[in-house]
């Protein structure tokens, strides 16, 4: 019988091939609830492909994924999503012909298990996490534009406002400040993160901006080569010889 | 178009073809097929919505002309009761062979369901002893609202059944469009990993859009079929599919209205074209369409919502 880990998300060999690239390498990493975990590692690491794995879009070669007590090891991004998964993409992926706020609609309907041929969506749904969540992530004054016609940073958010109104246990962000200019990306991690403090959400990272590293993360974790090469403290991690050397450069 | 104005747009259509219906009762024929064909229209208008096209949606027209047309042989039902088990067929048709096709996407869609329309198409033609092969089968014309009435008062009373029937199917798909449904429908054509991602079966939703798409096309073949008396395999060929996906985009895909100004168009420019240029209508159609992807890509209901809006804005 199989231990369930006591962490909210744990792997255990977590292993994958692409061909002859190892992109996770039997991965043993647990994640605690209420942690605050940034990953770093150059591209090709495989941090996406970990989260990916993770999150149910790709299956893993060989190992395990638990998470919030349960094995998830194969099963769908629906299935892993509904146990209290959320994520957001390096690329933010949204409902381009809908306007913001119909793309939260939607992700109300499906955590209130709304569904309907005749009502419509702003009727059969309980808008009121839905408003909250424009307020908290800052995009009311986008409410009712085309979701494809904002800025990266406040589609970065709004990514997050679509994972974030399913009142997630574990938030897994790809990269929430790429694509952004250097002036924003405080500016949106600040938005992100009080987000997440406030519905006391667990959170993944993955980030580039070593800044961005300190400032917000309460545990770092440094991906090469498919395996996790070092995992603590910020300060510590940043200070490891081998991250030095192969993450965030002398 | 804000609601009131599209409201008067529709009430102003249906005026205009009543009152051209009545005072030129050789209309009756036309305007009953471009109303038939409207609501197979408004079915593929749902796919579209979804952002695919399907190339073998006559199948379910077909189907349901057949299924009609053995109903009324074998128990001379009313058209009300035919119009209804018509549709219902092809609803349940539509629910098996969705079963299939919710896995496919794109070309491969569109190609796996003329396919399944190619499979019906042959098996009409050789089953002939069942079917009729191809001269198709006739039926004898049968009581409306449980009355017996003659060719002319049959076509009428059809007639007004029929723009009754597209009006209701019309304002059930718009219904539909703004509904939870409809909404994870149409955000299947622009993201079906975030709508997985939201714990949402894309299959699901398209499943249950493929099924209405398939009942409309039915209500459209089960009218068809009684306007004509007589069903053959040419419903569901091939052509009759594409025919279909060239009036939404002739018409607009946007907004059902715009699968019936589309069906009407498509009707009326085949028939002056097939009476001015025999032999040879399929060119004023090609152009049409040409000219229309040109110049009005959102067909002709976008170009009068544009049109309108236009005029609505303050200057």
């Amino acid at each position: 019988m199989t231990t369930v880990p006591r962490g909210l998300l744990s792997t255990r060999g977590l292993s994958l091939k692409f061909g002859g690239v190892v992109a996770a390498d039997g991965i043993d990493f647990d994640l605690m609830a209420g942690e605050r975990l940034a990953v770093v590692g150059q591209n090709g690491a495989g941090k996406t492909t970990f989260i990916n794995i993770c999150t149910g879009y790709i299956k893993a070669t060989s190992g395990q994924v638990f998470f919030d007590g349960a094995e998830v090891t194969g099963q769908s991004p629906r299935a892993i999503t509904r146990r209290g998964l959320g994520r957001s993409f390096q690329l933010p992926q949204l409902f381009t012909e809908h306007t913001v706020r119909q793309c939260l609609l939607l992700a109300a309907s499906a955590v209130q298990r709304k569904t309907g041929l005749w009502r419509a969506l702003d009727q059969a749904v309980d808008a009121d996490e839905v408003d909250a969540t424009l307020e908290l992530l800052q995009l009311s004054g986008r409410a009712h534009d085309l979701s494809g016609s904002l800025p990266e940073g406040q589609r970065k958010l709004l990514d997050v406002a679509m994972a974030l109104v399913l009142r997630p246990k574990l938030m897994i962000m790809d990269e929430p400040t790429s694509g952004v200019s250097s002036d924003e990306k405080h500016q949106l991690m600040e938005v992100l993160m009080r987000a997440l403090d406030e519905r006391k959400v667990t959170s993944i990272f993955v980030e580039h901006d070593i800044d961005i590293v300190r400032r917000y993360a309460t545990r770092l974790a440094a991906w090469i080569a498919g395996k996790v090469a070092a995992d603590g403290k910020p300060e510590e991690v940043l200070r490891d010889p081998i991250v030095i050397k192969n993450v965030v450069g002398e | 178009m804000g609601s009131p104005r599209l409201r008067l747009l529709v009430v102003a259509l249906l005026g205009l073809v009543l009152a051209l219906t009545l005072s030129l009762p050789w209309l009756k024929t036309p305007v009953l097929l471009a109303l038939s064909n409207g609501l197979a229209v408004l079915g593929v208008i749902v796919l579209i919505r979804a952002g695919q096209v399907s190339f073998g949606h006559a199948m379910f027209a077909c189907l349901a002309g057949y299924g009609v047309t053995f109903m009324a042989r074998a128990w001379h039902l009313d058209a009300l009761l035919l119009v209804a088990l018509g549709t219902a067929g092809a609803a349940l048709f539509g629910a098996l062979i969705g079963v299939f096709m919710v896995r496919y996407r794109g070309i491969f869609f569109g190609m796996l369901n003329l396919a399944f329309s190619m499979v019906l198409f042959s098996m009409l033609g050789k089953f002939g002893g069942l079917t009729g092969g191809t001269d198709g089968l006739r039926f004898d014309r049968p009581t409306i609202g449980f009355v017996h009435l003659e060719r002319e008062g049959f076509e009428t009373a059809l007639l007004f059944l029929a723009l009754a029937l597209a009006v209701l199917a019309g304002l059930a798909v718009q219904r539909y469009f703004t509904s939870v449904n409809g909404q994870a429908l149409a955000a299947i054509k622009t993201n079906e990993t975030r709508l997985e991602y939201l714990g949402i079966s894309a299959k699901r939703v398209f499943w249950g859009g493929y099924v209405l798409s398939a009942a409309m096309c039915g209500l459209g073949g089960s009218l068809f079929a009684l306007a004509q008396g007589l069903v053959t395999p040419e419903m569901g060929y091939w052509v009759r599919s594409g025919e279909v996906v060239f009036i939404a985009i002739l018409g607009g895909a946007g907004h059902a209205v715009g699968a019936f100004i589309g069906a009407f168009v498509f009707e009326f420019v085949k028939l002056y074209a097939a009476a001015l240029l025999t032999g040879a209508w399929q060119l004023a159609l090609g152009l049409v369409l040409i000219v229309m992807v040109f110049v009005a890509p959102t067909g002709i209901f976008g170009l009068m919502e544009t049109h309108l809006r236009a005029k609505a804005a303050p200057r």
